[in-house]
Protein backbone atom coordinates (compact mmCIF):
# COMPACT_ATOMS: atom_id res chain seq x y z
CA UNK A 1 0.00 0.00 0.00
CA UNK A 2 1.08 3.11 -0.98
CA UNK A 3 1.62 6.31 1.60
CA UNK A 4 -1.38 8.83 1.91
CA UNK A 5 -1.19 11.51 -1.01
CA UNK A 6 -1.66 14.61 0.17
CA UNK A 7 -3.94 16.54 -2.66
CA UNK A 8 -1.93 20.07 -2.60
CA UNK A 9 -3.81 22.19 -5.62
CA UNK A 10 -0.57 22.31 -7.41
CA UNK A 11 -1.01 18.58 -7.91
CA UNK A 12 -4.57 18.75 -8.79
CA UNK A 13 -4.21 20.86 -11.59
CA UNK A 14 -1.29 18.30 -12.78
CA UNK A 15 -3.57 15.45 -12.52
CA UNK A 16 -6.45 16.96 -14.21
CA UNK A 17 -4.48 17.95 -17.21
CA UNK A 18 -3.14 14.38 -17.64
CA UNK A 19 -6.55 13.42 -16.76
CA UNK A 20 -8.54 15.62 -19.46
CA UNK A 21 -10.53 14.00 -22.37
CA UNK A 22 -10.57 10.65 -20.84
CA UNK A 23 -13.96 9.13 -21.32
CA UNK A 24 -15.86 8.14 -17.90
CA UNK A 25 -17.71 5.05 -17.77
CA UNK A 26 -21.39 4.90 -16.58
CA UNK A 27 -21.49 4.80 -12.78
CA UNK A 28 -23.69 1.83 -13.07
CA UNK A 29 -21.02 -0.26 -14.76
CA UNK A 30 -18.32 1.00 -12.60
CA UNK A 31 -19.99 0.34 -9.42
CA UNK A 32 -21.17 -3.25 -10.73
CA UNK A 33 -17.27 -3.48 -11.66
CA UNK A 34 -16.55 -2.98 -7.73
CA UNK A 35 -19.14 -5.29 -6.48
CA UNK A 36 -18.80 -8.12 -9.19
CA UNK A 37 -15.97 -10.28 -7.07
CA UNK A 38 -18.86 -9.98 -3.77
CA UNK A 39 -21.58 -10.57 -6.14
CA UNK A 40 -20.19 -13.54 -8.01
CA UNK A 41 -18.78 -15.27 -5.28
CA UNK A 42 -22.00 -14.80 -3.24
CA UNK A 43 -23.71 -16.55 -6.32
CA UNK A 44 -21.55 -19.27 -6.81
CA UNK A 45 -21.25 -20.08 -2.73
CA UNK A 46 -24.12 -19.03 -1.65
CA UNK A 47 -27.29 -18.08 -3.57
CA UNK A 48 -27.21 -20.78 -6.12
CA UNK A 49 -26.09 -23.82 -3.08
CA UNK A 50 -29.25 -22.65 -1.19
CA UNK A 51 -31.42 -22.44 -4.59
CA UNK A 52 -29.89 -25.92 -5.11
CA UNK A 53 -30.72 -26.86 -1.76
CA UNK A 54 -34.26 -26.13 -1.94
CA UNK A 55 -34.99 -27.59 -5.05
CA UNK A 56 -32.91 -30.89 -3.55
CA UNK A 57 -35.29 -31.42 -0.59
CA UNK A 58 -38.00 -32.16 -3.14
CA UNK A 59 -35.98 -35.03 -4.63
CA UNK A 60 -34.80 -38.38 -4.18
CA UNK A 61 -31.59 -38.05 -4.87
CA UNK A 62 -28.28 -40.75 -5.46
CA UNK A 63 -25.72 -40.58 -3.15
CA UNK A 64 -23.84 -38.23 -5.62
CA UNK A 65 -26.72 -35.72 -4.66
CA UNK A 66 -27.90 -36.12 -8.36
CA UNK A 67 -31.76 -36.20 -8.35
CA UNK A 68 -33.39 -38.60 -9.54
CA UNK A 69 -37.27 -38.71 -8.98
CA UNK A 70 -39.39 -36.05 -7.62
CA UNK A 71 -41.49 -36.79 -4.11
CA UNK A 72 -43.16 -33.24 -3.86
CA UNK A 73 -43.05 -32.33 -0.16
CA UNK A 74 -42.36 -36.41 0.50
CA UNK A 75 -39.17 -35.87 2.08
CA UNK A 76 -40.21 -33.24 4.89
CA UNK A 77 -43.60 -35.10 5.22
CA UNK A 78 -41.22 -38.18 6.44
CA UNK A 79 -38.67 -36.32 8.27
CA UNK A 80 -41.07 -34.75 11.01
CA UNK A 81 -42.75 -38.64 11.10
CA UNK A 82 -39.43 -40.09 12.00
CA UNK A 83 -38.56 -40.43 15.47
CA UNK A 84 -34.86 -39.64 14.97
CA UNK A 85 -35.67 -36.12 13.53
CA UNK A 86 -37.67 -35.06 16.12
CA UNK A 87 -35.10 -36.25 18.44
CA UNK A 88 -33.08 -33.94 16.86
CA UNK A 89 -35.53 -31.16 16.84
CA UNK A 90 -35.60 -31.44 20.20
CA UNK A 91 -32.15 -31.75 20.92
CA UNK A 92 -31.40 -28.38 18.69
CA UNK A 93 -33.92 -26.92 20.51
CA UNK A 94 -33.23 -27.95 24.31
CA UNK A 95 -29.40 -26.91 23.43
CA UNK A 96 -30.45 -23.33 22.41
CA UNK A 97 -32.17 -22.89 25.60
CA UNK A 98 -29.38 -24.14 27.80
CA UNK A 99 -27.17 -22.03 25.81
CA UNK A 100 -28.38 -18.74 24.98
CA UNK A 101 -29.78 -16.92 28.28
CA UNK A 102 -26.61 -18.29 30.68
CA UNK A 103 -24.17 -17.32 27.82
CA UNK A 104 -25.70 -14.06 27.72
CA UNK A 105 -26.08 -13.45 31.27
CA UNK A 106 -22.93 -14.58 31.88
CA UNK A 107 -20.77 -12.64 29.20
CA UNK A 108 -23.15 -9.60 30.57
CA UNK A 109 -22.27 -9.86 34.16
CA UNK A 110 -18.38 -10.64 33.00
CA UNK A 111 -18.66 -7.55 30.71
CA UNK A 112 -20.41 -4.47 33.44
CA UNK A 113 -17.71 -6.05 35.93
CA UNK A 114 -14.86 -4.98 33.35
CA UNK A 115 -16.33 -1.96 32.33
CA UNK A 116 -15.76 -0.49 35.73
CA UNK A 117 -12.52 1.72 35.99
CA UNK A 118 -10.12 -0.09 37.97
CA UNK A 119 -6.59 -0.51 38.40
CA UNK A 120 -5.58 -3.43 36.06
CA UNK A 121 -8.72 -3.88 34.19
CA UNK A 122 -7.03 -4.03 30.93
CA UNK A 123 -5.85 -8.01 31.69
CA UNK A 124 -9.10 -8.53 33.08
CA UNK A 125 -10.79 -8.04 29.56
CA UNK A 126 -8.20 -9.38 27.20
CA UNK A 127 -8.36 -12.76 29.55
CA UNK A 128 -12.66 -12.77 29.21
CA UNK A 129 -12.09 -12.50 26.01
CA UNK A 130 -9.52 -15.22 25.02
CA UNK A 131 -11.70 -17.80 24.39
CA UNK A 132 -12.37 -15.85 21.11
CA UNK A 133 -9.24 -16.86 20.24
CA UNK A 134 -9.75 -20.53 20.66
CA UNK A 135 -10.88 -23.13 18.34
CA UNK A 136 -14.60 -25.16 18.18
CA UNK A 137 -11.78 -28.77 17.97
CA UNK A 138 -8.64 -27.33 20.69
CA UNK A 139 -11.54 -26.18 23.13
CA UNK A 140 -13.80 -29.36 22.50
CA UNK A 141 -10.67 -31.70 23.73
CA UNK A 142 -10.24 -29.55 26.60
CA UNK A 143 -13.22 -30.45 27.95
CA UNK A 144 -13.37 -33.62 26.74
CA UNK A 145 -10.75 -34.25 29.54
CA UNK A 146 -12.29 -31.99 32.14
CA UNK A 147 -15.38 -34.76 31.33
CA UNK A 148 -13.42 -37.86 31.83
CA UNK A 149 -15.28 -40.11 34.04
CA UNK A 150 -11.54 -41.40 35.60
CA UNK A 151 -9.46 -38.64 35.37
CA UNK A 152 -11.24 -35.49 34.55
CA UNK A 153 -11.42 -32.51 37.09
CA UNK A 154 -15.65 -32.77 37.29
CA UNK A 155 -15.15 -35.94 38.50
CA UNK A 156 -12.20 -35.40 41.05
CA UNK A 157 -14.88 -32.67 42.59
CA UNK A 158 -17.87 -35.09 42.66
CA UNK A 159 -16.10 -37.56 44.24
CA UNK A 160 -14.39 -35.42 46.72
CA UNK A 161 -17.84 -33.87 47.73
CA UNK A 162 -19.00 -37.44 48.21
CA UNK A 163 -20.99 -37.79 44.73
CA UNK A 164 -20.55 -41.15 42.37
CA UNK A 165 -18.44 -41.26 38.68
CA UNK A 166 -20.63 -39.68 36.24
CA UNK A 167 -20.46 -40.40 32.60
CA UNK A 168 -20.99 -36.96 31.37
CA UNK A 169 -20.76 -37.49 27.79
CA UNK A 170 -21.92 -41.04 27.74
CA UNK A 171 -25.34 -40.82 29.81
CA UNK A 172 -28.07 -39.50 27.66
CA UNK A 173 -29.60 -37.68 30.98
CA UNK A 174 -25.98 -35.34 30.70
CA UNK A 175 -24.43 -35.54 27.56
CA UNK A 176 -26.46 -32.91 25.76
CA UNK A 177 -26.07 -30.55 29.14
CA UNK A 178 -22.50 -31.43 29.15
CA UNK A 179 -22.06 -29.71 25.90
CA UNK A 180 -23.96 -26.83 26.24
CA UNK A 181 -21.96 -26.00 29.39
CA UNK A 182 -18.64 -26.21 27.06
CA UNK A 183 -20.69 -24.16 24.27
CA UNK A 184 -21.63 -21.53 26.84
CA UNK A 185 -17.86 -20.85 27.57
CA UNK A 186 -16.60 -21.30 24.10
CA UNK A 187 -18.83 -18.28 23.00
CA UNK A 188 -18.24 -16.50 26.13
CA UNK A 189 -15.26 -14.29 24.39
CA UNK A 190 -17.05 -13.12 21.63
CA UNK A 191 -20.47 -11.96 23.65
CA UNK A 192 -18.16 -10.45 26.18
CA UNK A 193 -16.17 -8.22 23.33
CA UNK A 194 -19.51 -6.86 21.78
CA UNK A 195 -21.19 -6.20 25.04
CA UNK A 196 -18.06 -4.63 26.36
CA UNK A 197 -17.82 -2.15 23.17
CA UNK A 198 -21.75 -1.38 23.88
CA UNK A 199 -21.24 -0.80 27.44
CA UNK A 200 -18.24 1.85 26.50
CA UNK A 201 -20.48 3.31 23.68
CA UNK A 202 -22.57 4.77 26.24
CA UNK A 203 -22.68 8.39 27.46
CA UNK A 204 -20.62 8.89 30.57
CA UNK A 205 -22.80 12.52 31.37
CA UNK A 206 -25.68 9.89 31.72
CA UNK A 207 -23.91 8.23 34.86
CA UNK A 208 -22.24 11.73 36.04
CA UNK A 209 -25.78 12.74 36.28
CA UNK A 210 -27.26 9.89 38.13
CA UNK A 211 -24.11 9.93 40.75
CA UNK A 212 -24.94 13.83 41.25
CA UNK A 213 -28.62 12.64 41.67
CA UNK A 214 -27.01 10.01 43.98
CA UNK A 215 -29.62 6.96 42.79
CA UNK A 216 -28.04 3.65 43.68
CA UNK A 217 -25.60 1.29 41.52
CA UNK A 218 -28.79 -1.01 40.85
CA UNK A 219 -30.65 1.85 39.84
CA UNK A 220 -27.94 3.11 37.16
CA UNK A 221 -27.72 -0.82 35.87
CA UNK A 222 -31.38 -1.28 35.55
CA UNK A 223 -32.41 2.54 34.41
CA UNK A 224 -29.14 3.61 32.30
CA UNK A 225 -26.99 0.52 31.47
CA UNK A 226 -29.54 -1.83 30.63
CA UNK A 227 -32.02 0.30 28.49
CA UNK A 228 -28.94 1.77 26.81
CA UNK A 229 -27.20 -1.52 26.36
CA UNK A 230 -30.16 -3.25 24.47
CA UNK A 231 -29.44 -2.93 20.85
CA UNK A 232 -26.25 -4.28 21.56
CA UNK A 233 -28.04 -6.98 23.78
CA UNK A 234 -30.78 -7.77 21.26
CA UNK A 235 -27.66 -8.25 18.57
CA UNK A 236 -25.71 -10.21 20.89
CA UNK A 237 -28.85 -12.86 21.61
CA UNK A 238 -29.56 -13.09 17.50
CA UNK A 239 -26.22 -13.75 17.13
CA UNK A 240 -26.05 -16.26 19.90
CA UNK A 241 -29.22 -18.01 18.77
CA UNK A 242 -27.90 -18.62 15.10
CA UNK A 243 -24.69 -19.32 16.14
CA UNK A 244 -26.71 -22.09 18.67
CA UNK A 245 -28.80 -23.24 15.73
CA UNK A 246 -25.40 -24.21 13.57
CA UNK A 247 -23.49 -25.81 16.74
CA UNK A 248 -20.78 -28.90 14.96
CA UNK A 249 -17.75 -29.16 15.74
CA UNK A 250 -18.08 -29.62 19.66
CA UNK A 251 -20.76 -32.37 18.59
CA UNK A 252 -18.73 -33.97 16.32
CA UNK A 253 -15.60 -34.12 18.86
CA UNK A 254 -17.22 -34.65 21.60
CA UNK A 255 -20.43 -37.30 21.52
CA UNK A 256 -20.86 -37.91 17.59
CA UNK A 257 -24.38 -36.78 18.24
CA UNK A 258 -24.81 -39.86 20.66
CA UNK A 259 -25.47 -41.47 22.88
CA UNK A 260 -28.80 -42.47 21.45
CA UNK A 261 -29.29 -39.58 19.53
CA UNK A 262 -29.56 -37.07 22.40
CA UNK A 263 -26.93 -35.06 21.28
CA UNK A 264 -27.50 -35.24 17.24
CA UNK A 265 -28.38 -31.61 16.72
CA UNK A 266 -29.69 -30.04 13.19
CA UNK A 267 -26.35 -29.49 11.21
CA UNK A 268 -25.16 -32.51 12.85
CA UNK A 269 -27.89 -34.76 11.60
CA UNK A 270 -27.71 -32.84 8.39
CA UNK A 271 -24.06 -33.64 7.72
CA UNK A 272 -24.11 -37.65 8.78
CA UNK A 273 -27.22 -37.70 6.25
CA UNK A 274 -25.40 -36.58 3.21
CA UNK A 275 -21.92 -37.15 3.94
CA UNK A 276 -22.48 -40.53 5.76
CA UNK A 277 -25.61 -41.94 4.57
CA UNK A 278 -25.68 -40.33 1.47
CA UNK A 279 -28.89 -39.67 1.73
CA UNK A 280 -28.83 -36.14 0.20
CA UNK A 281 -32.22 -35.59 -0.56
CA UNK A 282 -33.16 -36.10 3.51
CA UNK A 283 -30.14 -33.73 4.15
CA UNK A 284 -31.88 -30.88 1.92
CA UNK A 285 -34.89 -31.11 3.53
CA UNK A 286 -33.51 -30.75 7.10
CA UNK A 287 -31.12 -27.75 5.78
CA UNK A 288 -34.26 -26.37 4.53
CA UNK A 289 -35.75 -26.55 7.65
CA UNK A 290 -32.45 -24.72 9.42
CA UNK A 291 -32.98 -22.46 6.55
CA UNK A 292 -36.42 -21.64 7.86
CA UNK A 293 -36.02 -21.23 11.65
CA UNK A 294 -32.59 -18.84 11.28
CA UNK A 295 -34.82 -17.06 8.63
CA UNK A 296 -37.59 -16.64 10.87
CA UNK A 297 -35.07 -15.57 13.99
CA UNK A 298 -33.65 -12.52 11.75
CA UNK A 299 -36.47 -11.12 10.73
CA UNK A 300 -38.28 -11.49 13.95
CA UNK A 301 -34.95 -8.84 14.99
CA UNK A 302 -35.77 -6.36 12.45
CA UNK A 303 -39.59 -6.71 13.61
CA UNK A 304 -38.76 -6.20 17.22
CA UNK A 305 -35.63 -4.76 17.04
CA UNK A 306 -36.90 -1.19 15.57
CA UNK A 307 -39.82 -1.12 17.63
CA UNK A 308 -38.73 -2.50 21.40
CA UNK A 309 -35.38 -1.29 21.83
CA UNK A 310 -33.97 1.77 22.84
CA UNK A 311 -31.76 3.16 20.31
CA UNK A 312 -29.76 6.29 20.95
CA UNK B 1 -15.28 5.14 44.40
CA UNK B 2 -15.45 3.45 47.89
CA UNK B 3 -13.16 0.92 49.08
CA UNK B 4 -15.88 -1.76 49.77
CA UNK B 5 -16.94 -1.26 46.45
CA UNK B 6 -13.21 -1.89 44.89
CA UNK B 7 -12.98 -5.21 46.92
CA UNK B 8 -16.62 -6.37 45.46
CA UNK B 9 -15.32 -5.77 41.68
CA UNK B 10 -11.48 -7.09 42.67
CA UNK B 11 -13.30 -10.27 44.29
CA UNK B 12 -16.00 -10.72 41.27
CA UNK B 13 -13.16 -9.79 38.75
CA UNK B 14 -10.22 -12.44 40.67
CA UNK B 15 -13.15 -15.05 40.51
CA UNK B 16 -14.45 -14.56 37.07
CA UNK B 17 -10.99 -15.07 36.07
CA UNK B 18 -10.26 -18.13 37.90
CA UNK B 19 -13.23 -19.85 36.50
CA UNK B 20 -12.99 -18.32 33.00
CA UNK B 21 -9.10 -19.23 32.41
CA UNK B 22 -9.31 -22.41 34.02
CA UNK B 23 -9.49 -24.90 31.39
CA UNK B 24 -6.82 -23.10 29.17
CA UNK B 25 -4.71 -23.33 32.62
CA UNK B 26 -5.75 -27.02 32.91
CA UNK B 27 -4.48 -27.89 29.18
CA UNK B 28 -0.99 -26.12 29.49
CA UNK B 29 -0.62 -27.71 32.53
CA UNK B 30 -1.54 -31.17 31.46
CA UNK B 31 0.86 -30.45 28.56
CA UNK B 32 3.68 -30.46 30.58
CA UNK B 33 3.15 -33.50 32.73
CA UNK B 34 4.50 -37.35 32.08
CA UNK B 35 1.61 -39.98 31.18
CA UNK B 36 1.22 -41.45 34.67
CA UNK B 37 0.54 -38.12 36.41
CA UNK B 38 -2.03 -37.13 34.07
CA UNK B 39 -3.32 -40.75 35.03
CA UNK B 40 -2.96 -39.65 38.93
CA UNK B 41 -5.35 -36.51 38.09
CA UNK B 42 -2.94 -34.06 39.17
CA UNK B 43 -3.36 -30.32 38.49
CA UNK B 44 -0.01 -29.21 38.84
CA UNK B 45 2.79 -31.18 37.13
CA UNK B 46 5.62 -32.24 39.71
CA UNK B 47 8.36 -31.41 37.32
CA UNK B 48 7.82 -29.84 33.88
CA UNK B 49 8.56 -32.11 30.79
CA UNK B 50 8.38 -30.95 26.74
CA UNK B 51 8.74 -34.68 25.94
CA UNK B 52 4.69 -33.98 25.22
CA UNK B 53 5.40 -31.29 22.83
CA UNK B 54 8.09 -33.29 20.86
CA UNK B 55 6.22 -36.33 20.49
CA UNK B 56 2.99 -34.77 19.29
CA UNK B 57 4.60 -33.03 16.61
CA UNK B 58 6.21 -36.46 16.03
CA UNK B 59 2.57 -38.15 15.75
CA UNK B 60 1.05 -35.62 13.20
CA UNK B 61 2.51 -33.41 10.77
CA UNK B 62 2.01 -30.66 12.94
CA UNK B 63 4.64 -28.72 11.03
CA UNK B 64 2.76 -29.53 7.72
CA UNK B 65 -0.52 -28.62 9.31
CA UNK B 66 0.34 -25.68 10.65
CA UNK B 67 1.26 -24.06 7.62
CA UNK B 68 -1.34 -24.41 6.01
CA UNK B 69 -3.60 -23.31 8.36
CA UNK B 70 -1.47 -20.15 8.51
CA UNK B 71 -1.77 -20.01 3.99
CA UNK B 72 -5.10 -20.51 4.42
CA UNK B 73 -5.72 -18.13 6.67
CA UNK B 74 -3.20 -15.46 5.53
CA UNK B 75 -4.69 -15.79 1.68
CA UNK B 76 -8.62 -15.89 3.15
CA UNK B 77 -7.55 -12.77 5.25
CA UNK B 78 -6.26 -11.27 2.08
CA UNK B 79 -9.46 -12.01 0.12
CA UNK B 80 -11.94 -10.91 2.56
CA UNK B 81 -10.42 -7.06 2.25
CA UNK B 82 -9.75 -6.65 -1.13
CA UNK B 83 -13.36 -8.25 -2.02
CA UNK B 84 -14.66 -6.58 1.04
CA UNK B 85 -13.21 -3.34 0.53
CA UNK B 86 -13.80 -2.80 -3.15
CA UNK B 87 -17.68 -3.73 -2.34
CA UNK B 88 -17.88 -0.99 0.32
CA UNK B 89 -16.38 1.39 -1.91
CA UNK B 90 -19.05 0.62 -4.28
CA UNK B 91 -21.45 1.07 -1.78
CA UNK B 92 -20.00 4.77 -0.20
CA UNK B 93 -18.82 6.07 -3.25
CA UNK B 94 -20.55 4.94 -6.59
CA UNK B 95 -24.08 5.67 -6.65
CA UNK B 96 -25.94 3.96 -9.21
CA UNK B 97 -29.34 2.70 -9.88
CA UNK B 98 -30.09 -0.40 -8.07
CA UNK B 99 -27.54 -0.11 -5.69
CA UNK B 100 -29.74 -0.01 -2.76
CA UNK B 101 -31.33 -3.86 -4.00
CA UNK B 102 -27.73 -5.25 -4.40
CA UNK B 103 -27.07 -3.81 -1.06
CA UNK B 104 -30.08 -5.66 -0.25
CA UNK B 105 -28.61 -8.43 -1.25
CA UNK B 106 -25.71 -8.07 0.98
CA UNK B 107 -27.66 -8.26 4.04
CA UNK B 108 -29.90 -10.91 3.02
CA UNK B 109 -26.57 -13.10 2.71
CA UNK B 110 -26.85 -12.84 6.91
CA UNK B 111 -29.72 -14.82 6.76
CA UNK B 112 -28.50 -17.75 5.09
CA UNK B 113 -26.60 -20.38 7.48
CA UNK B 114 -23.87 -21.17 5.82
CA UNK B 115 -24.59 -25.60 6.62
CA UNK B 116 -27.74 -25.03 4.81
CA UNK B 117 -25.87 -24.69 1.82
CA UNK B 118 -22.57 -26.79 2.20
CA UNK B 119 -24.22 -30.27 0.59
CA UNK B 120 -24.02 -28.18 -2.63
CA UNK B 121 -21.29 -26.31 -2.22
CA UNK B 122 -19.59 -29.50 -1.58
CA UNK B 123 -20.82 -31.30 -5.00
CA UNK B 124 -19.14 -27.70 -6.72
CA UNK B 125 -15.85 -27.99 -4.86
CA UNK B 126 -15.93 -31.94 -6.02
CA UNK B 127 -16.82 -30.66 -9.69
CA UNK B 128 -14.38 -27.96 -9.84
CA UNK B 129 -11.46 -30.51 -8.81
CA UNK B 130 -10.85 -28.62 -5.56
CA UNK B 131 -11.25 -31.16 -2.90
CA UNK B 132 -7.87 -31.21 -1.33
CA UNK B 133 -6.66 -28.22 -2.58
CA UNK B 134 -5.83 -24.83 -1.05
CA UNK B 135 -8.55 -23.48 -3.06
CA UNK B 136 -11.46 -24.92 -1.65
CA UNK B 137 -10.18 -23.66 1.71
CA UNK B 138 -10.31 -19.71 0.69
CA UNK B 139 -11.59 -18.54 -2.58
CA UNK B 140 -15.84 -19.12 -1.09
CA UNK B 141 -14.99 -17.44 1.85
CA UNK B 142 -13.42 -14.37 0.08
CA UNK B 143 -16.97 -12.23 -0.16
CA UNK B 144 -17.95 -11.58 3.39
CA UNK B 145 -21.34 -9.29 4.01
CA UNK B 146 -19.98 -8.54 7.64
CA UNK B 147 -16.61 -6.83 6.32
CA UNK B 148 -18.55 -4.91 3.64
CA UNK B 149 -20.35 -3.67 6.34
CA UNK B 150 -17.75 -2.65 8.56
CA UNK B 151 -15.65 -1.13 6.34
CA UNK B 152 -18.81 1.04 4.89
CA UNK B 153 -19.00 2.46 7.62
CA UNK B 154 -15.50 3.85 8.04
CA UNK B 155 -15.24 5.05 4.44
CA UNK B 156 -18.69 7.03 5.04
CA UNK B 157 -16.37 8.83 7.69
CA UNK B 158 -14.02 9.98 4.67
CA UNK B 159 -15.35 13.41 3.64
CA UNK B 160 -17.02 13.79 0.47
CA UNK B 161 -15.49 16.95 -0.21
CA UNK B 162 -12.46 15.38 -0.41
CA UNK B 163 -14.34 12.55 -3.24
CA UNK B 164 -15.30 15.69 -5.08
CA UNK B 165 -12.18 17.46 -5.34
CA UNK B 166 -10.31 14.17 -6.33
CA UNK B 167 -13.15 14.06 -9.42
CA UNK B 168 -12.83 17.52 -10.08
CA UNK B 169 -8.89 16.83 -10.17
CA UNK B 170 -9.36 14.11 -12.81
CA UNK B 171 -8.31 11.36 -10.19
CA UNK B 172 -9.56 8.44 -11.78
CA UNK B 173 -11.74 6.23 -9.04
CA UNK B 174 -9.86 3.46 -8.89
CA UNK B 175 -6.61 5.91 -8.16
CA UNK B 176 -8.18 7.47 -5.28
CA UNK B 177 -9.78 3.91 -3.51
CA UNK B 178 -6.13 3.03 -3.53
CA UNK B 179 -4.34 5.87 -2.39
CA UNK B 180 -7.02 7.49 -0.28
CA UNK B 181 -9.54 5.66 0.83
CA UNK B 182 -7.14 2.72 1.98
CA UNK B 183 -4.26 4.74 3.61
CA UNK B 184 -6.73 6.56 5.69
CA UNK B 185 -8.43 3.07 6.61
CA UNK B 186 -5.52 1.31 7.83
CA UNK B 187 -7.24 0.21 11.61
CA UNK B 188 -10.78 -1.13 9.76
CA UNK B 189 -8.71 -2.94 7.54
CA UNK B 190 -6.39 -4.23 10.21
CA UNK B 191 -9.68 -5.17 12.66
CA UNK B 192 -11.09 -6.69 9.68
CA UNK B 193 -7.56 -8.52 9.10
CA UNK B 194 -7.55 -10.09 12.91
CA UNK B 195 -11.32 -11.38 12.91
CA UNK B 196 -11.14 -12.99 9.00
CA UNK B 197 -7.54 -14.83 10.42
CA UNK B 198 -8.82 -15.81 13.59
CA UNK B 199 -12.08 -17.06 12.09
CA UNK B 200 -10.60 -19.03 9.39
CA UNK B 201 -7.88 -20.63 11.66
CA UNK B 202 -10.39 -21.73 13.73
CA UNK B 203 -13.07 -22.95 10.83
CA UNK B 204 -13.37 -26.82 11.28
CA UNK B 205 -16.84 -28.37 9.89
CA UNK B 206 -15.44 -26.90 5.52
CA UNK B 207 -12.07 -28.18 6.43
CA UNK B 208 -13.25 -31.57 7.86
CA UNK B 209 -15.17 -32.51 4.33
CA UNK B 210 -12.94 -30.84 1.81
CA UNK B 211 -9.50 -32.15 2.68
CA UNK B 212 -8.54 -35.86 3.58
CA UNK B 213 -4.64 -36.20 3.02
CA UNK B 214 -2.00 -34.59 4.97
CA UNK B 215 -0.77 -31.74 1.76
CA UNK B 216 -3.71 -29.31 2.94
CA UNK B 217 -5.08 -30.63 6.17
CA UNK B 218 -5.79 -27.52 8.31
CA UNK B 219 -4.01 -28.07 12.01
CA UNK B 220 -8.05 -27.83 13.45
CA UNK B 221 -8.50 -31.58 12.07
CA UNK B 222 -5.07 -32.42 12.55
CA UNK B 223 -6.12 -31.85 16.56
CA UNK B 224 -9.00 -34.15 15.85
CA UNK B 225 -6.83 -36.90 14.59
CA UNK B 226 -4.55 -36.63 16.92
CA UNK B 227 -7.00 -37.04 19.09
CA UNK B 228 -9.20 -39.93 18.37
CA UNK B 229 -5.81 -41.50 17.79
CA UNK B 230 -4.25 -41.24 20.92
CA UNK B 231 -7.30 -40.90 23.10
CA UNK B 232 -7.30 -42.86 26.50
CA UNK B 233 -3.51 -43.28 26.50
CA UNK B 234 -1.78 -39.91 25.85
CA UNK B 235 -3.20 -36.98 26.97
CA UNK B 236 -0.54 -35.29 27.93
CA UNK B 237 0.87 -35.25 23.68
CA UNK B 238 -2.92 -33.76 22.74
CA UNK B 239 -3.14 -31.32 25.16
CA UNK B 240 0.49 -30.26 23.74
CA UNK B 241 -0.71 -29.96 20.74
CA UNK B 242 -4.05 -27.95 21.52
CA UNK B 243 -1.53 -25.70 23.16
CA UNK B 244 -0.12 -24.86 20.12
CA UNK B 245 -2.84 -24.65 17.89
CA UNK B 246 -4.67 -21.98 20.46
CA UNK B 247 -1.05 -20.37 20.78
CA UNK B 248 -1.11 -18.06 17.65
CA UNK B 249 -4.77 -16.74 17.75
CA UNK B 250 -4.82 -16.17 21.72
CA UNK B 251 -1.61 -13.84 20.63
CA UNK B 252 -3.30 -12.61 17.93
CA UNK B 253 -6.19 -11.63 19.97
CA UNK B 254 -4.17 -10.26 23.29
CA UNK B 255 -2.64 -7.51 20.90
CA UNK B 256 -5.68 -7.18 18.61
CA UNK B 257 -8.34 -7.42 21.64
CA UNK B 258 -9.23 -3.58 21.97
CA UNK B 259 -9.43 -3.16 17.82
CA UNK B 260 -11.30 -6.16 17.44
CA UNK B 261 -13.76 -4.70 20.57
CA UNK B 262 -14.36 -1.74 18.49
CA UNK B 263 -14.39 -2.98 15.39
CA UNK B 264 -16.93 -5.40 15.84
CA UNK B 265 -19.14 -3.09 17.68
CA UNK B 266 -19.21 -0.85 14.89
CA UNK B 267 -20.15 -3.77 12.48
CA UNK B 268 -22.91 -4.94 14.53
CA UNK B 269 -24.71 -1.63 15.00
CA UNK B 270 -25.22 0.24 12.39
Amino acid sequence: MSSTPSLSTEQINVKQAEFKGKRELPSFVVGLLYLLPSILLFSVFLFYPMLRTLYLSFFLTDGQGVPITFVGFENFTYLLQSTSFQKSIKATILFVIYTVPVGVILALFLAVISNEKVKGIGFFRTMFSSTMGMSVAASSVIWMFMYNPAIGIFNKILVAIGGSETQWLLDPKYALLSVAVSTVWMNTGFAFLILLGGLQNIDEHLYENADIAGVSYWYKLRKITIPMLSPTLFFIITVSLINSFQTFGQIDILTKGGPVESTNVIVYSIYKEAFINYNVGSASAQATILFFCILIVTILQFKIGERKVHYQ
Amino acid sequence: MSITKKIVIYSLLILSFLIMMFPIFYALMISFMQGGEVLRGNIIPETLTLENYQSAFEKVPLIQYLWNSFYVSSVVMLGQIIVSSLAAFAFVFVSFKGREFIFFLFISTMMIPWEATMVPNFLTIQKLGWLNSYSSLTIPFFALAFGTFLLRQQFKTIPKELYEASQVAGISRFRFFWNVVLPVSKTSLITLGIYSFLTTWNMYLWPLLVTNNESVRTVQIGLKQLQSQEISTEWGVVMAAVVVVILPTLILLFLGQKRLQKGLTQGALK
